[in-house]
């Protein structure tokens, strides 16, 4: 049974669509069947960072629409067979997506791969609840500072009482995700604790990625940084994250604790 | 123990009556077996039969009559067993005066086992809301009694807001953006620093809020 993710976060600017990117070529190295949707209709993004904007012909609005077949807008991942992208429009807007189009559309994916991975746009308007309305499992992108933390709890409110599963009385499962992790600013104490995030948005932690020049070099790229670069530091949170959304127990590393003398020791003795 | 209608005519208006009472105790009725006092009723053409849907359309439980005519076939009773005496002693007073004056509302609270997210409002007029979890920055929680969080209060919390000057808030850490009792508030700027991330409850000592730490 296909599962449908949805990557969301309130804020704009936290890493969704990297993020998006980096969990649907992971789970697709992995052998599975993925599909990364853009909902950013409008906006588009996902198509930049998956290298795949010079071949995008029809998008999520035509299909919806009905002006294009779901198998003419689907583009092929060129790395990796198993994973493909549905854009979105950049010339129209979030209102000309429908809640019965986008419930056709998912239903017809969840046919043909293993995961739909959702591309929230920022914002709690239509076109993130359209993002999320069908959402078995939510990816809730945080960065440790009060802003983002906030609108991700109003977002985690929305995915409560939104979605199709919150209207049947079911649960949408939910993970946080924290991103640009600073090690620097950590230490300094100049951005929010990890424990205090989890304690304020109550949700199981499914990763922290550290902020990297990685994952900025691999979206210049157009190239998931689990693709571009699998032994850098982010792309390593984000196969151990994907392990955990996949049910596996992974023990939680924070970012760069090894990089102190003392962490380096201790992290000796102990394994 | 059953209760006794003795219906009057005109029929109509002995029904807007009996809504009157339904309206001002709801719950009288509710799972009470009812026995229909037939004296009331003309000894011909009683009209039992439209009067009896439409009881039942009230969610009366019928359960028979008493003081029936001699006469009258299953067509007038509409099938209902005679039960002579059967509400004896315990027999609703005509319908128009109450029995007895309609019980206080029972003391209501209402309990959240979810956090509070940002920008959600809980909103309880009726009395009490207790929440098993946090009431999240730019999350709102209105109570017409007191307001109970097991967990932190970052958000607002607004509590007597029928006016009830009684009421108080309690929280287990205290981070809130604003608290308010029966209109008086205060901001966070406004609370001592001391009272910050404690066990805290707040309350009105005329017309002053007062805040204390808990343990």
């Amino acid at each position: 049974m296909a599962r449908v993710v949805v990557v969301t976060s309130g804020k704009g600017g936290v890493g969704k669509t990297t993020t998006t990117a980096a969990i649907g070529a992971a789970l697709a190295q992995g052998g599975q069947k993925v599909v990364v949707v853009d909902f950013d209709v409008g906006l588009r993004n996902l198509d930049l960072i998956m290298g795949a904007e010079r071949r995008v012909v029809f998008d999520l609005v035509n299909v919806v629409q009905g002006d294009a077949k779901l198998a003419q807008a689907l583009v092929r991942d060129k790395r990796i067979e198993t994973l493909s992208l549905l854009p979105a429009s950049q010339t129209r807007d979030k209102d000309a997506l429908s809640a019965e189009g986008v419930s056709r559309v998912i239903e017809e994916l969840k046919e043909k791969f293993d995961w739909v991975i959702c591309d929230s746009p920022a914002g709690i308007e239509k076109g993130a609840q359209l993002a999320m309305l069908h959402a078995d499992t939510a990816v809730v992108v945080t960065n440790p500072e009060v802003s983002s933390v906030r609108d991700s709890d109003r977002i985690i409110g929305l995915l409560d009482s939104k979605t199709i599963r919150a209207t049947k009385g079911e649960k949408v499962e939910k993970h946080l995700l924290i991103t640009r992790y600073d090690l620097g600013r950590a230490t300094r104490g100049e951005m929010l604790k990890t424990e205090d995030v989890i304690e304020i948005l109550s949700i199981p932690l499914l990763g922290i990625i550290p902020e990297s020049e990685e994952v900025l070099r691999a979206s210049n790229l157009g190239s998931p940084v689990t693709l571009s670069n699998p032994d850098s530091a982010p792309a390593r949170a984000y196969f151990d994250a994907v392990r955990r959304l996949k049910g596996e127990t992974v023990a939680m590393s924070v970012p760069g604790e090894k990089k102190g003398l003392f962490g380096r020791l201790f992290g000796r003795r102990v394994a | 123990m059953a209760v006794l209608l003795a219906p009057e005519p005109p029929l109509d208006a002995w029904l807007v009556a009996l809504d009157a009472q339904i309206a001002r105790s709801p719950a009288f009725f509710e799972g009470k077996p009812v026995v229909l006092d037939l004296t009331g009723l003309p000894r011909e053409n009683p009209g039992l039969a439209p009067l009896i849907g439409e009881l039942r359309r009230r969610n009366i439980r019928l359960i028979g009559t008493e003081g029936a005519a001699a006469n009258w076939g299953v067509a007038e009773t509409a099938g209902l067993p005679a039960l002579a005496g059967a509400g004896q002693g315990i027999a609703l007073a005509p319908v128009s005066t109450p029995a007895k004056p309609p019980p206080e509302p029972e003391p209501r609270s209402l309990l959240i086992d979810s956090p509070v997210r940002s920008g959600q409002t809980v909103a309880f007029p009726e009395g009490d809301v207790i929440i098993v979890g946090s009431v999240a920055s730019g999350a709102e929680v209105i109570a017409g009694g007191s307001i109970h969080v097991y967990g932190t209060l970052r958000g607002r919390a607004v509590a007597g807001s029928a006016g009830n000057a009684k009421a108080r808030i309690f929280c287990r850490k205290m981070e809130a953006e604003l608290i308010a009792i029966d209109g008086l508030y205060r901001t966070a700027d406004d609370m001592d620093r001391a009272l910050r991330g404690r066990a805290v409850q707040a309350w009105l000592a005329g017309e002053v809020m007062m805040m204390a730490v808990l343990d």
